[in-house]
């Protein structure tokens, strides 16, 4: 068990994120403690997508403070204060998995999720191999091992791209709305993947629309509108009894 | 032509000659299209550049080479260089350099056409599990790469091939010069000219049906 004083896994600082003139992200603070699992819902552009690139660094956030594990940030606009390895070495530490899955199209699904450990940790090839067997298997795919992504199935490609993320033994995972791109019937095997590791304690932040399925795991939500923070604590406390209207407004379109 | 009897022989009275000729065309191509892919590499990439003033000249170059006919770029090479800066160089060298340019300009643009036509997703998620630039060009972004570069490279070496017959307005024996001489020589342009189209086509249709094989290859 975690202590009760243990520091959180992660923590944003009033993270600023703007485009020129555009504001994306104007201020957001959350912490996540270690194995817990942390929901951002709110409606499209409200700067969710954006928060979560900023936390490992694919958008560098215009100013906040930031700490994953032990590597905090400070951004104040200028130029990260982080060299091109550093920042390698820090996104190695956090996965991330894509709506879009960006499986590598040349690789097979055991080669896809070999190639962190191969390339990032230099392990040996049979090292490598064998974490990557075990994580297909872990999510259901282990006779998939030598297809290509083209001949993976939506939820397929998901869930290898979960395992390519998860083979860097990441100290935290962030989904980015990694079912909105898959047919309806397909969704269902993702989220049992995602539910399958918030029971094994792995530390994540998700971002998504699927309402039920954040009721049902998420320790803690964010309901973000217009690049802030409207809402923010435990599940229950957020999602249960919904006075803002804001959120009631955004949640009453899941209801329909 | 009414009443005009062809003959081939007269277009091969001296095939050893034809053979030097073909020795020359094909030599002039192999070495002109590897040189003409490394600087086409290099500045390809000195395209990607994140620095304008890294990637101005170098367009600069590359639109100045794609956009001037051949025959123009040889003849300055030849003549115009010695006037300019007074350096002389001999005719097979100022031929090459022309040649070596042109394909690297057109090969510049193809190469950074390749990179380009990856989807930026795919640096991304390189990038996500803890890969450095340089190892995101080389696992993920060239091996996708390369493989839609080579048919448009594989077109622009058939170009290359036929282009080497402007050589021989700097007196390079290439297969065009020397059918030129053979012509002074026969009175013989119909079957001479015919004779050396054939020669280009039996070379050419080969290479053009690889092209065609690999534009097919959908295995990514």
């Amino acid at each position: 068990m975690t202590s009760e004083r243990e520091a959180p896994m992660v923590e944003l600082d009033c993270i600023c994120k703007n485009y020129g003139k555009l504001q994306a992200v104007k201020g957001v603070s959350l912490s996540v403690p270690r194995g817990e699992a942390h929901f951002i819902i709110g409606p499209s552009g409200c700067g969710k997508s954006t928060l979560l690139r900023c936390i490992n660094l694919l958008e560098e956030p215009t100013s906040g403070r930031m700490r994953v594990g032990t590597i905090a940030m400070k951004f104040d606009g200028g130029r990260l204060p982080m060299s091109t390895r550093e920042q390698a070495q820090y996104r190695a530490r956090v996965g991330m998995v894509f709506q879009q899955f960006h499986l590598f199209p040349h690789m097979t699904a055991l080669e896809n999720v070999m190639e962190g450990p191969r390339t990032v940790k230099r392990l040996p090839a049979a090292e490598a191999r064998s974490i990557a067997e075990a994580l297909l298997k872990k999510v259901g795919l282990a006779e998939k091992r030598d297809s290509y992504p083209k001949h993976l199935s939506g939820g397929q490609a998901q869930r290898v791209a979960i395992a390519r993320a998860l083979a860097m033994s990441p100290e935290v995972v962030l989904f980015d709305e990694v079912t909105s791109a898959l047919d309806p019937e397909l969704v269902g095997e993702v989220l049992a993947v995602i539910r399958q590791l918030t029971e094994e304690g792995m530390t994540m932040i998700v971002v998504t629309h699927e309402m039920a399925f954040a009721r049902e795991v998420a320790n803690s939500v964010t309901f973000m509108d217009g690049g802030v923070v409207v809402e923010q604590g435990v599940t229950e406390a957020v999602l249960g009894n919904v006075t803002n209207p804001r959120l009631e407004q955004f949640l009453r379109r899941f209801r329909a | 032509m009414p009443g005009y009897e062809w003959d081939f022989g007269k277009a091969f009275l001296h095939p050893d000659l034809w053979l030097t000729a073909l020795t020359v065309t094909l030599g002039y191509a192999a070495a002109t299209i590897f040189f003409g892919l490394v600087v086409g590499v290099i500045a390809g990439m000195l395209l990607l550049s994140r620095h304008w003033f890294i990637r101005t000249p170098v367009s600069g170059f590359v639109q100045v080479f794609r956009c001037t006919p051949l025959l123009i770029q040889i003849i300055w090479f030849y003549y115009a260089l010695p006037v300019a800066i007074n350096l002389t160089i001999p005719a097979w060298l100022a031929a090459g350099m022309g040649l070596t340019f042109y394909m690297g300009a057109f090969s510049a643009e193809i190469f950074r056409g390749g990179i380009m036509s990856i989807d930026k997703g795919q640096w991304q998620a390189a990038k996500a599990i803890g890969m450095m630039p340089w190892q995101v060009m080389r696992r993920v972004v060239l091996p996708q790469a390369t493989r839609r570069m080579i048919p448009p490279f594989v077109n622009q070496s058939v170009l290359q091939l036929k282009n080497t017959s402007l050589l021989s307005i700097v007196a390079v024996p290439d297969l065009m010069y020397t059918a030129q001489i053979f012509v002074s020589e026969t009175f013989r342009p119909l079957e001479v000219y015919t004779s050396l189209g054939v020669i280009y086509l039996i070379i050419l249709y080969p290479l053009q049906k690889l092209a065609k094989r690999l534009e097919r290859r959908d295995d990514v």
